[in-house]
């Protein structure tokens, strides 16, 4: 659906050149929710504005639908951008005109016939949940608010893709929920494409299916939001996903460890996927002679699927605590020892274990 | 006082005369420079550096020429163009060369207060650079334009007051040929005082609008 091909952007400011976009290639299938996340200066704004030619690329190009829009006539390309519709971190909405006018207004450009404006305005703007406020001036809005209408506003054109750039950043935790619920009915209910910006990777998290991961102008990595969680590969991303899967020891388990007791240990595992740690760790709990308590869990959904760390004491004879753990990798979940260091983990083989979560 | 009432309703006239016709056509001529240095500067949707740089200075010129000296200056042109120089229609040319750079510089302003985000939203519906213009950035100024225009109107009665040079008449010609040179008191505050009230009178019709069109509750 949007494809960036050696996709290269510079800045010239006082003889100085900005390499915004560095060689970027990326493909987003229809249908997708694309994600890409980067810290602020990226390049990720640079990268969407290329999509709808805000910004034309210095070098390489970007395919929408199969057409470079650079190619196009400024007839065709005015078409064009009507199949792309675009939300705004600050909305970008006209102060001076109510929530019907500024939905209305891509139709109004485009000469549309004011009946034929009012339905589908009305449409619009049931469909994000304003249909009360549709005579109301933009400043008696509340931030959400005012991104539903900046949604509508894009929706209006019938568009194939919608492109967000930092859309909830502005916008409190709960409103920021609530708009992802909205842009999730977009992708379904209109098959609308959907390309996202943003610097938090609870957004990802949330809704995205596939993810880019953006550092100095170029993709570092990318691949299903599932993958990318599960097995973040560049200290970029293991960043970013740790800011949504919180899997450092607390320190009070540390200080637990301080006591050391041969017939105490403490494992942390990470699951992914249909393995869910619960059920196994109680497996082990009846087939070994060991007690099992949990002292932390993180369980999150990804696309559906659950997916997180739980960090468990087991006590009992440490022979038959190592025979356990052998049982818990053999089921496919990754298990490491946490020792007092804190560190580094103890099990001698750590290195295989990248290996065993997928079996 | 010395002047007849006839004489003073006269002068009335006359400056409503000049401040009515000159920001007519200033208002115009200030519109169009104004827009144009907003939309050729780097950056902006109809970029182009040759038309931003003959406008700017020219403009700066003009704003920087004082009125009387602006007045005498173009006397040829104001012959060619109203077929006379001297008289209130006449005064009026040099009241607009003199209130559109002026104006244009506080249009330019109204129309840069306007957040760039709107721009960058019109270009992403792929408005056409008029569109833009008068679909996006005037509306969104509206309000900013008006206490422009408001500011400029004021200016012109001031610049009126100098238009006797050029017999163009008007209050401020009263005050200077009856009072002034003549030693009434009497004609300079009753003058005076009916420039104020205009100018009282415009500001708050001026502030009115503004408060009107910018639709806060
Ligand atoms: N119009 C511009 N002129 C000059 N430099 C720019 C411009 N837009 C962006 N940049 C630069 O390009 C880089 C990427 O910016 P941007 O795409 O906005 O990043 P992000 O959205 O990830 O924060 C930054 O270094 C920024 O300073
Ligand atoms: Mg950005």
């Amino acid at each position: 659906m949007i494809e960036f091909i050696e996709t290269t952007k510079d800045y010239h400011i006082h003889n100085q050149v900005i390499r915004a976009l560095d060689h970027v290639n990326l493909k987003i299938n229809k249908g997708d929710i694309f994600g890409v996340i980067g810290f602020s200066g990226a390049g990720k704004s640079t990268l969407i504005r290329t999509v709808n030619l805000l910004e034309v690329p210095t070098e390489g190009k970007v395919l929408v639908d199969g057409k470079d829009l650079t190619q196009l006539s400024k007839k065709e390309l005015r078409k064009e951008k009507k199949k792309i519709g675009m939300i705004f971190q600050h909305f970008n909405l006209l102060q001076s005109k109510t929530v019907f006018d500024n939905v209305a207004m891509p139709l109004s450009l485009a000469g549309v016939k004011k009946e034929e404006i009012k339905s589908r305005v009305n449409e619009v703007l049931e469909f994000v949940g304003l249909e009360e406020k549709t005579n109301v001036y933009i400043n008696q809005l509340s931030g959400g608010q005012k991104q539903r209408v900046g949604i509508a506003r894009a929706l209006i054109t019938n568009p194939k893709i919608l492109l967000c750039d930092e859309a909830t950043s502005a916008l409190d935790p709960q409103t920021t929920k609530s708009i992802l619920n909205l842009l999730k009915r977009v992708n379904i209910e209109y098959g609308i494409t959907i390309l996202i910006i943003t610097h938090e990777m609870g957004v990802i998290h949330e809704i995205c299916n596939r993810v880019a991961v953006m550092e100095k102008g170029r993709i570092v990595e990318t691949g299903s939001v599932l993958d990318i969680f599960s097995d973040p590969k560049t200290q970029t991303t293991k960043n970013f996903v740790q800011s949504v899967v919180r899997d450092e020891i607390p320190d009070s388990i540390f200080e637990q460890l301080e006591q050391a007791n041969p017939n105490e240990r403490i494992f942390k595992l990470k699951f992914i996927g249909v393995d869910v740690g619960q059920p196994v760790v109680s497996e082990v709990a009846k087939k070994f002679n060991v007690d099992i308590s949990v002292l932390f869990g993180n369980i999150t959904e990804l696309q559906q699927v659950p997916f997180g760390n739980l960090i468990i004491e087991m006590i009992g004879d440490s022979a038959e605590t190592d025979k356990a753990v052998q049982y818990i990798k053999n089921r496919n979940v990754q298990i490491e020892e946490v020792i007092a260091d804190g560190s580094e983990f103890r099990d001698p083989s750590k290195r295989d274990l990248g290996n065993l979560i997928y079996g | 006082m010395e002047v007849s009432s006839e004489i003073l309703l006269n002068a009335i006239w006359e400056t409503l005369y000049m401040v009515s016709i000159g920001l007519f056509f200033g208002a115009i001529l200030g519109f169009i420079l104004g827009i144009i240095l907003v939309v050729t500067r780097k950056g902006h949707i109809l970029e182009n550096k040759w038309v931003f740089g003959i406008v700017n200075p020219i403009v700066n010129i003009f704003r920087s020429i004082p009125f009387i000296i602006l007045l005498v200056a173009i006397i040829p042109f104001t012959r060619l163009l109203v077929g006379t120089a001297i008289g209130t229609t006449a005064a009026i040319v040099p009241l607009v060369l003199h209130i559109g750079p002026y104006i244009s510089r506080l249009v330019e302003n109204s129309l840069l207060e306007v957040d760039g985000g709107i721009v960058e939203a019109a270009k992403a519906m792929g408005a056409t650079p008029f569109q833009v213009i008068r679909k996006f950035l005037i509306p969104e100024a509206f309000p900013s334009l008006i206490l422009s225009v408001t500011t400029a109107t004021i200016g012109l009665i001031g610049a009126t007051a100098m238009a006797g040079a050029v017999g163009g008449g008007g209050l401020g010609d009263v005050a200077i040929t009856y009072g002034y040179q003549r030693f009434d008191d009497m004609t300079i505050l009753v003058t005076v005082i009916l420039l104020v009230v205009f100018v009282q009178l415009i500001q708050m019709i001026g502030n009115k609008l503004e408060r009107h069109f910018r639709h806060i509750s």
